[in-house]
């Protein structure tokens, strides 16, 4: 366990880009007011507008990046203070330092690419303004997120990114399924918020503050109950938010919103807030050793539901939403361990919203040529017809599978190496994963661009636009060679150093130790049964029965089930039941209470008669009862 | 002394910026005499807000030269730091007042026409205006300055009246509804005359009592002169009903929703903001300064009168139907609350934040109070300005920003965060709390959150209910109503999100608290 002196402590005065950090949350901001007020005159410009603001944003980010970068190691955490609301009491203020820049820069490159992509693919879509407002809006709430230096800011943004994806999955809400989804999403994640909220009553109960400087300050001093407590409760939160177990049923339907969405807040940015939320809340895990096991096997226990879901999807994006709940998983898995493992956690976070949002808008891009079907078993040779979808989602794969010298091989096989130092058996499982991960993901290839055409006879199957296939090109870049750079020679450890701390000896990287070793051999195995099933045999149409285990597999390891059986039912009746008493009990009170106000307000009202005489009498018995009641209190 | 009579010594310096209303107002009664007909609203208006402004920089002036430590002019008027600050409010307050008095279609053609007559016809058709509201105002925003600087009761009563008697007049002056404004007028003249006679009554026993009518003269006998007690209690008794019938505290409000109602709407809102801040001005003095030695007396009665006045404030206002019936009863809950501040006196640092807690409060609700009476002239049917609260459904959905900004108006009179009502409350209640009367402050939460009932009512039936098919419509503003609802929001915005400076400035100005 590392102590958390590691830390540097805040400069607060910044000037340059770091002085002005707000207006990264200001433009899209901004960007969403003016699309949602602006009516259909802003049809025309809107989407415009829209990719304007993320872009720049991140140019904001950008520049506070290189200034951070300019400052020593040392002095890499800088407080923006922004408003005093009540001196010495409520304050609101922005925290720039290696950590939340790297976040900021991950929404606003990756954002700003998927605002671009969203111009082809909502080109036809009447509500495509609205559609851009939503994804300014959610770009801003993000940004607050990993900005604000408090829970506060950071609740607010957690809200408002919550929000953003409701509107978001339900973009389509003429159809019931999204409408459905959206609400699904919407009251899953209250589940996590109201973890995160009581969590933050206890820290404000426990340290008087919820600045992050003087929580993290005195957390050496709260007891380890305490602080395990608040560590749970955070982790409810952080459970909610990024799909984990067991509130992760909601993140498959999400997929009902239009594919760019899933790609930004269901894949790259928003569903990673857990892990921030996690490695930010790091100085309170750390002395909470019950909540780092906790977190660990929240996290190995996603990693492989989530892979074993995708394992029998049929529709293409669900398949890619069980994946992003595995790799999640992974990250939540590297946060649990503590400094060791925070900056692999961040690094595949950071390759991962590359290659994912990567996938997923090579995914919109299949669809965008096929009608948008999602069902894999229609798809099948076409790599031929969608060429740059096809290299682009290649490297993508490649890089999620951890295939050498790529991405994910560094960043999710650094996790691996983590994992088994600090448990061997959270390691055996976190390779098994990967194992499972070479099968799905090759399988997902396979059904889609090799093997025969199975396309529905209206299917005219074309590559999209410009517009589409320069976000992926420039994605697959980043799933290319982002892990190299971030990991080799420990550069994004030393970087994160001064916000999370770090290891006390710093790991080197070894391309061939036994771990590695055997995860790339399951991997191999995974691809080559999967090419086994899907590649060189012929896919039926229609999925088959299949076993025990693929039903299993199939109905989301029968989370649906547990949560309606468990939750659903009972809360249904426990709401009639309150329903009944909140009638009876607390609405009497309250209505009884209302109805007394106001038919006291009815009665005094008739003294207001309209006649002076009445007024002039009033005054003169409040005169006598003035003048008397001062002759009795001073007379006393 | 000889028999001889000495000059006293007045320096006028301090007392300029009253110098510059009454002059002003003198100087319009000589245009309303002399001008030809055609001129004289043209020299009426600036006259009327350069002196205002003129009176304003003086005051400034004044503040940054120094605040005086000594009464001024033989002890009469005591020109401090609080009164400088409620002058500068007060001015503020009358300017934005004056841009919507400006504003046409107000003030009666003739008002000695009878109502519905010929006359009155021949009076609207010939264009004929009553200029004279101009030199009204000014008189009765002299009078509101020296009221709350007066340093003897003489010189009080004298404000007092100089104070109310123009408006007694520009009450019953409306263009619409003439029986009503004109039976207003007359209720707040026989009311107010009647508190009148109270207030003067109570000096007279005031000065048997201290053989002074000097604040501080008579504060030193509170010490000295003893079994004369009923004559001190009467009297300062009586001088109490005179200056809470002023501000309107339960139960001398009665007549507050009556005139609010009748009045032409701008005169309405300088009554519901210059006279407020006047009057509390007043009141401090009086209690503070005069009657300083016996809070341990007075207080338990103000309690108790604060108490009543919140809770009829806000509890009557609930069944309210019509929009300024509805502001004046809000208005009334607020001098309750106004009134907690009042009795938190105790030590010299207690009676400073107590003293800036209410000041700020006097600046926030003023200028909120304008806004929304500004607000008001502008949503108008075929009759006039439609005050009925039914004619306000759905106005959310025609006029979007203004309903907007009568919501923000209304949020901020029920003290929501980060609008100026917010800090104003959290000031006084904070001061109060310190002072030992947190009960009165439970009172004081638990009135506004029936208060914030009704504001949220009106915002509710403005943006979420259908809007009448013959539904007023909102007139588009002259530029001053404009100008004023534009200042008045802003304002209300800057006090609640950045009110450093005011407070700031209130404290400096409570530091020093009142001079004896």
């Amino acid at each position: 366990m590392e102590p958390a002196s590691h830390v540097a402590s805040i400069i607060a005065h910044s000037g340059g880009a770091i002085g002005v950090a707000w207006l990264m949350i200001a433009f899209p901001l901004i960007g969403a007011a003016a699309l949602l007020l602006g009516g259909r005159a802003s049809d025309k410009y809107g989407h415009l507008l829209g990719v304007l603001m993320a872009v720049a944003s991140f140019v904001v980010a950008a520049l506070a990046f290189f200034q951070v970068l300019g400052f020593q190691p040392g002095e890499r955490r800088r407080g923006v203070p922004l408003y005093d609301f009540i001196p010495g009491i409520a304050k609101v203020g922005l925290l720039v330092d290696p950590l939340s820049i790297s976040f900021c820069l991950l929404i606003t490159f990756v954002g700003s690419l998927i605002h671009i992509y969203s111009i082809g693919y909502m080109s036809h879509d009447p509500a495509r303004r609205r559609f851009f407002a939503y994804l300014n809006l959610f770009v801003a709430a993000m940004l607050l997120l990993v900005l604000a230096d408090n829970y506060v800011g950071l609740f607010v943004g957690w809200e408002g990114v919550g929000l953003a994806s409701y509107l978001l999955i339900g973009f389509w809400q003429h159809k019931p399924s999204a409408a459905t989804a959206a609400k699904k999403a919407f009251i899953v994640n209250r589940v996590g918020d109201f973890g995160l909220l009581i969590g933050i009553f206890t820290i404000f109960a426990t340290f008087h503050s919820l600045a992050f400087a003087d929580v993290f300050s005195a957390a050496g001093g709260a007891s380890s109950g305490t602080l395990t407590a608040i560590g749970l409760l955070l982790l409810v939160g952080a459970c909610g938010k990024s799909a984990q177990l067991p509130l992760q049923s909601w993140l498959l339907d999400a997929m009902e919103g239009p594919t760019p969405v899933s790609a930004l807040i269901h894949a790259a940015t928003m569903v990673t807030a857990g892990v921030y939320l996690i490695v930010r809340s790091g100085p309170i895990f750390q002395g909470a050793e019950a909540a780092q096991l906790v977190v660990t096997i929240v996290g190995v226990a996603t990693l492989l539901a989530g892979a074993i879901i995708g394992t029998a999807k049929d529709d293409i994006k669900k398949a890619l939403a069980g994946s992003t709940m595995s790799q999640i998983g992974y990250m939540v898995l590297a946060a649990g361990i503590g400094p060791a493992g925070y900056a692999f956690a961040i690094a595949h976070l950071i390759t991962h919203g590359f290659f994912k949002a990567d996938l997923f808008l090579g995914a919109g891009s299949v669809m965008h040529g096929m009608n948008d079907e999602v069902n894999m078993r229609k798809y099948g040779g076409l790599r031929k017809v969608m060429p740059i979808t096809f290299v682009t989602f290649l490297i993508g794969y490649l890089a999620i599978i951890g295939f050498p010298l790529l991405s994910g091989y560094f960043t999710k096989d650094g996790i691996i190496e983590v994992a088994m130092e600090h448990n061997a058996i959270l390691g055996w499982l976190a390779v098994l994963g990967a194992g499972i991960t070479g099968f799905y993901m090759s399988r997902l290839v396979f059904m889609t661009f090799f093997g025969a055409r199975r396309w529905e006879p209206t299917a005219h199957p074309h590559e999209s636009p410009a517009v589409m296939t320069w976000p992926l090109i420039i994605l697959s870049i980043g799933a290319l060679g982002l892990g190299a750079f971030l990991i080799i020679g420990n550069r994004f450890m030393t970087f994160l150093a001064p916000a999370v701390g770090a290891p006390e000896e710093l790991p080197s990287f070894n391309p061939f130790t036994a771990t590695g070793l055997v995860t790339l051999a399951l991997v191999a195995i995974g691809v080559a049964f999967a090419w086994f099933r899907y590649g060189a045999a012929e896919v039926p149409a229609v999925a088959p029965r299949g076993s025990f285990l693929t039903t299993f597999a199939r109905r989301d390891l029968y989370g649906d089930a547990l949560n309606e059986a468990l939750f659903m039912r009972p809360g249904q009746w426990l709401t009639r039941l309150a329903v009944f008493f909140d009638n009876r009990g607390i609405d009497g009170l309250v209505n009884g209470l209302a109805a007394f106000i106001g038919g006291s307000s009815g009665r005094m009202r008739r003294i207001q008669t309209g006649f002076v005489r009445s007024y002039a009498l009033s005054i003169f018995v409040g005169a006598a009862l003035l003048a008397g009641a001062w002759l009795v209190v001073g007379n006393l | 002394m000889n028999g001889t009579i000495q000059a006293p010594t007045i320096e006028y310096a301090l007392l300029a910026p009253m110098l510059v209303v009454f002059g002003a107002a003198i100087v319009g009664v000589l245009v309303e005499a002399f001008a030809p007909r055609y001129l004289r609203s043209a020299i009426h208006l600036p006259l009327t807000l350069l002196s205002l402004a003129g009176a304003f920089a003086l005051t400034v002036w004044q503040a940054l030269k120094g605040v005086p430590t000594k009464p001024a002019a033989m002890g009469a008027v005591a020109v401090d730091g609080p009164a400088l600050f409620i002058w500068g409010t007060i001015l503020v307050l009358a300017f934005v007042s004056v841009m919507l008095i400006n504003d046409e279609g107000h003030f009666v053609a003739a008002a000695a026409a009878v109502p519905g007559s010929a006359e009155e016809e021949q009076a609207l058709y010939s264009g004929a205006a009553h200029t004279e509201i101009y030199p009204l105002v000014l008189f009765a925003v002299g009078g509101m300055l020296l009221f709350p600087a007066s340093n003897d009761l003489l010189v009080a009563f004298v404000a007092l009246e100089v104070m109310s008697l123009p408006l007694y007049l520009l009450c019953g002056l409306a263009r619409r509804r003439r029986l009503l404004s004109q039976e207003a007028a007359v209720k707040y003249f026989l009311l107010g005359a009647f508190s009148s006679a109270f207030f003067l009554y109570g000096t007279a026993l005031l000065y048997g009592y201290a053989g002074s009518i000097d604040l501080a003269r008579i504060n030193a006998a509170l010490g000295t002169v003893g079994g004369q007690d009923t004559l001190l209690y009467l009297g300062a008794g009586m001088l109490g009903v005179g200056l809470l019938f002023k501000i309107g505290a339960a139960p001398f409000q009665a007549w507050k929703p009556d005139v609010y109602q009748g009045s032409p709407t701008p005169i309405t809102a300088l009554m519901a903001s210059g006279t407020l801040v006047a009057a509390f001005g007043a009141l401090l003095r009086v209690f503070w300064v005069g009657l300083g030695g016996l809070d341990w007396d007075w207080s338990p009665v103000l309690w108790g009168v604060a108490i009543l006045t919140m809770v009829v404030g806000a509890v009557l206002a609930i069944t309210q139907t019509d929009i300024k019936r509805m502001l004046a009863y809000s208005s009334i809950a607020h001098g309750g609350f106004l009134l907690v501040g009042v009795v938190a006196t105790g030590t010299a640092a207690q009676n400073t934040s107590a003293l800036s807690g209410i000041l700020f409060y006097l600046v926030a609700y003023g200028v909120t109070t304008v806004g929304a009476f500004a607000v008001v002239t502008m949503v108008r049917d075929a009759g006039g300005e439609a005050w009925h609260l039914s004619r306000w459904a759905g106005l959310g959905k025609r006029s979007p920003l203004l309903a907007a900004v009568f919501a923000f108006f209304l949020l901020a009179f029920a003290g929501i965060p980060l609008t100026s009502g917010f800090f104003g409350k959290y000031a006084v209640f904070q001061a109060a709390v310190s002072g030992g009367a947190t009960p009165l402050v439970i009172v004081g939460v638990v009135a506004s959150a029936v208060a914030a009932f009704f504001y949220v009512r009106i915002i509710v039936l403005m943006f979420f209910s259908d809007p009448a098919a013959d539904g007023p419509s909102v007139v588009l503003p002259s530029r001053g109503t404009a100008a004023v609802v534009g200042f008045a929001a802003l304002a209300t915005v800057v006090l609640g999100v950045y009110p450093e400076p005011v407070l700031h400035l209130a404290h400096s100005a409570a530091q020093s608290l009142f001079v004896r």
